[in-house]
């Protein structure tokens, strides 16, 4: 990464620190949120953005994230820090059994296929016959973790840092891998599949791979966000919430690691504008804000930055003399 | 046997809708490769319409005349200023945006009309045509509606010379414009057309399931399943598949599982289709040179 | 005054200046030939005479400044473009590629008795009238693309690599019946061709282009003797 990057990123990082001390609790509640969501975004990303792979059901890994830290805590008392990793397990499982059979759908097909696990999670969570471990139509309630050690946060302020802590891992994470073969791999899979098969790169496993990794990190972000809200049902991960993934890893800007953050941002805190705009069609509201997002940020937040950053170089390099000008 | 012949006929009847909400989605798709996710809710906004007239105290047909009139307009509209600024958009950000207007037509309905279930009237008698119990005459009235509009758009793509530029568009937009079609406004014919087809489905619809803001998400989902079944690229397939699906929906949720689930087994079903035939059943399978 | 004339024109694809101002006209009734080598920039200045592609410059025919319309309006003005690969409604029965071609005429009459017409010139094309377009053979395609263009009764027509493809036989008959057309319904033709040595047989005038510029220009007589032109174009 470039010094100028790492400078950036620095200073973002320092802001991140204080942000929880300077803002109200609610306030470090949302942004807590925000980052929680980013992380899903960023395992969305990774399969749309990187790999090409539309999914319109991201929301059932994060319900699956969800149930299991709910369940592990609740019934057999886990500690919450230790059920993010049993909850990213069971995910990248899950997504990886899901993206085999869904090898052979392309684009809609895949997107229908998607579509209707976004839609059958929250029946399958209300069906009676698990109740007894799903807690059916009520969920489950859980107790919100206090700081260790006796720090002296409180419980919102702790958990801020938590999940600051856990962004970091995954998005370090994440970096590396899409840096590395495997990265390159799956944009090979995405432009062109077939030089890449011809290349030597297993597609199945790639594409596979990549939808159990991105389910991997949508159900870590899952489990957190259980925690937070302390509190699982079926209906809180209805087909909006995959809908609602898909807006923000768009909005935020395709194949962009920093784009989901501004996505976990924008899906956040609009629609609490947009309620703030109009109390009787708040929604109206966030869809007017959709595309005009679209109009003026194709590609995305991250990608207008991009865009924007090229011009100024471009127009920095046009300033300076060029060779042989007096 | 009898309640069996019931169940399938009723599911020919909401197939009817599927199928004229699924053949929408095809018209657009063919012209835009791009699937209109807000067409459920354009069906419901202007059957709302049609709702408002019908209790200002227009008559039932004179109603629904004006508002396939409506809706052909306001389908035009959206394509014109809506939808062209972001035509050289990646497809992704088009797909916000309809999910945007899908969100925007939602609210906006639910707003003027507040989100208590409203009735819609029914042209067809109460009684049962020809003392046939095995479905109500509304039901059967849905079925020839559909029919009629399918052959009048068939018959308007096949036999027109507008219809013969519509479908030029869709096909190859370069070698429409060297022969002086103008694809932008064949574009927004299209969706014209596709909004009003959606109109006469969403007012179908309405008698049987009620009127509300939501109603039509479940159906844009089965009229989604429907298309692909039939092969997204092929009117006459979406058709058939949106029957397919109204017939297989009705069993399923009578005698496999209750109607809770069988909106997630109808879409395992489709699915399971899908990945052993991923075209489709009538799709044309896409052979592509290296 | 020339049917059409070009002068100082620029286009380019993106960054990359393709056209560098070149600058022809043609005079009614001509046959005209733009030859050139593979990416010269002649397909990009048929391109450009039809509004596809961004253009600086200026361009009129009969008169008429054209440069900056859009393409269907062109074609209003009596262009017919015979696209670069033929352009084909491939899944669109041949009868119905031909109407397609009348698209924007308005004497019904008229068009049938052009349509009898063209299937007088290529009575192939009447036999395969109800098939699909995309199953016809490269060469019939290549007459269907012709006849297409026909059907607008155009006033110039401007044909992209018409060889292209094509066996030599294939050729021979398809610009004979050009130049009957050019002769008997005065359709004047400006005709892009890699394949020099039978462009330069059916047309009257000549433009050689490379790399975005014009390089020589004159009757297509004096082309042909152009000792230059005959090493590197006719091959001896």
């Amino acid at each position: 990464m470039s010094k100028r990057a790492l400078i950036a990123l620095a200073v973002v990082l320092a802001i991140a620190c204080v942000l929880p001390f300077v803002v109200s609790n609610y306030r470090t509640f949302q942004l807590t949120l925000a980052l929680i969501y980013s992380i899903a975004l960023l395992g969305l990303n990774m399969l749309t953005g990187y790999n090409g792979q539309i999914s319109l059901g991201h929301g059932a890994f994060y319900a699956i994230g969800a149930y299991c830290a709910a369940i592990l805590m609740d019934k057999y008392g886990v500690p919450y820090w230790a059920t993010i990793p049993v909850a990213g397990a069971v995910c990248l499982l899950a997504g990886f059994l899901f993206g085999l059979p869904a090898l052979r759908l392309e684009g809609l097909y895949l997107a229908l296929a998607t579509f209707a696990l976004g839609v059958s999670l929250p029946q399958l969570l209300k069906y009676h016959h698990i109740e007894k471990w799903t807690g059916g139509v009520q969920g489950i309630v859980i107790a919100k973790p206090d700081p260790p050690f006796g720090l002296p946060l409180n419980q919102d302020q702790w958990l801020y840092f938590f999940v600051l802590a856990v962004v970091l891992v995954m998005f370090a994470l994440g970096w590396n891998l899409l840096r590395g073969r495997i990265g390159r791999a799956m944009v090979a899979v995405r432009d062109n599949h077939i030089s890449a098969e011809a290349m030597g790169v297993n597609n199945a496993m790639v594409k596979s791979l990549t939808f159990g990794v991105s389910a991997m990190y949508t159900g870590v972000a899952g489990a957190l966000g259980a925690i937070a809200v302390q509190f699982v049902a079926p209906d809180s991960f209805n087909i909006f919430l995959s809908i609602t993934f898909l807006v923000g890893v768009v909005v935020g800007g395709l194949a962009s690691i920093p784009g989901a953050i501004f996505g976990g941002l924008f899906i956040q805190f609009v629609p609490n504008i947009a309620d703030e705009i109009s109390k009787a069609a708040p929604w109206a509201i966030f869809g007017i804000f959709l595309i005009g997002f679209m109009y003026l940020m194709p590609m995305g937040v991250a990608g207008a930055i991009r865009l924007g950053l090229a011009r100024m170089a471009r127009r920095a390099q046009n300033s300076r003399p060029g060779p042989g000008a007096t | 046997m009898d309640a069996f012949l019931h169940q399938v006929l009723a599911g020919l009847a909401t197939g009817g809708i599927y199928a004229s909400v699924a053949l929408a989605l095809v018209m657009i798709y063919q012209a835009t490769h791009l699937v209109n996710f807000a067409q459920g809710e354009l069906a419901m906004f202007c059957t709302y319409i049609a709702w408002s007239l019908i209790n200002a105290g227009v008559p039932y047909w004179a109603a629904f005349f004006m508002t396939v009139g409506f809706a052909f307009v306001l389908g035009v509209l959206i394509e014109r200023i809506i939808i062209r600024p972001v035509e050289n958009a990646p497809v992704l950000s088009v797909v916000v945006v309809f999910i945007g207007l899908l969100v925007i037509l939602n609210s906006v309905a639910g707003w003027i009309y507040t989100y208590t279930i409203k009735t819609f009237p029914s042209p067809f008698p109460e009684k049962p045509l020809f003392g046939f119990t095995y479905v109500s005459s509304h039901e059967l009235g849905a079925i020839g509606v559909t029919l009629v509009v399918l052959l009048l758009l068939y018959s308007f793509f096949r036999f027109t010379p507008l219809g013969l530029a519509m479908r030029a568009a869709a096909q190859n937009p370069e070698s429409s414009r060297l022969v002086g079609i103008r694809v932008g406004w064949m574009l927004a014919l299209g969706w014209g057309l596709a909004a009003a087809v959606g109109s006469v489905a969403g007012m179908m619809v309405a008698p049987i399931v009620f009127l509300d803001p939501n109603m039509m998400s479940g159906i844009l989902l089965y009229a989604f399943a429907a298309a692909l079944v039939g092969g997204v690229d092929n009117p006459a397939g979406a058709v058939f598949g949106g029957f397919l699906v109204g017939v297989l929906e009705n069993v399923i949720g009578s005698y496999v599982v209750g109607n809770d689930l069988k909106l997630s087994v109808a879409l395992v079903l489709i699915i399971g289709v899908l990945v052993i035939r991923p075209s489709g059943f009538f799709g044309k399978v896409h052979v592509t040179r290296v | 005054m020339a049917l059409l004339e070009a002068a100082g024109l620029r286009a380019s694809y993106g960054q990359t200046l393709v056209l560098h101002g070149i600058s022809f006209s043609m005079e009614e009734g001509a046959i005209t030939t733009l030859l050139g080598a593979n990416g010269a920039g002649k397909t990009t200045t048929l391109r450009a005479l039809c509004g596809m592609v961004r253009t600086r410059g200026e361009i009129r025919f009969a008169g008429q400044r054209v440069d900056g319309r859009a393409t269907e309006d062109i074609v209003r003005l009596g262009i017919a473009h015979v696209p670069d690969g033929r352009g084909t409604f491939a899944n669109l029965t041949t009868e119905e590629n031909l109407r397609l071609g009348a698209y924007t005429r308005k004497d019904r009459a008229a068009v049938e008795t052009d349509l009898e017409r063209v299937y007088g010139y290529f009575p192939r094309l009447k036999e395969r009238r109800v098939q699909q377009a995309g199953t016809l053979s490269g060469g019939e395609q290549q007459m269907l693309a012709v006849s297409r263009a026909l059907m607008l009764r155009p006033k110039l027509m401007l044909l992209d690599e018409p060889s292209f493809g094509l066996a030599p036989l294939i050729v021979k008959e398809l610009f004979g019946i050009l130049r009957a057309v050019n002769e008997r319904e005065r359709v004047s033709m400006l005709v892009v061709e890699q394949n020099a040595a039978m462009a330069l047989d059916l047309a009257t005038h000549a433009y050689l282009i490379e790399t975005g510029r014009i390089v020589l220009s004159g009757t297509a007589d004096e082309i042909k003797s152009n000792d230059a032109v005959r090493r590197s174009y006719l091959g001896y």
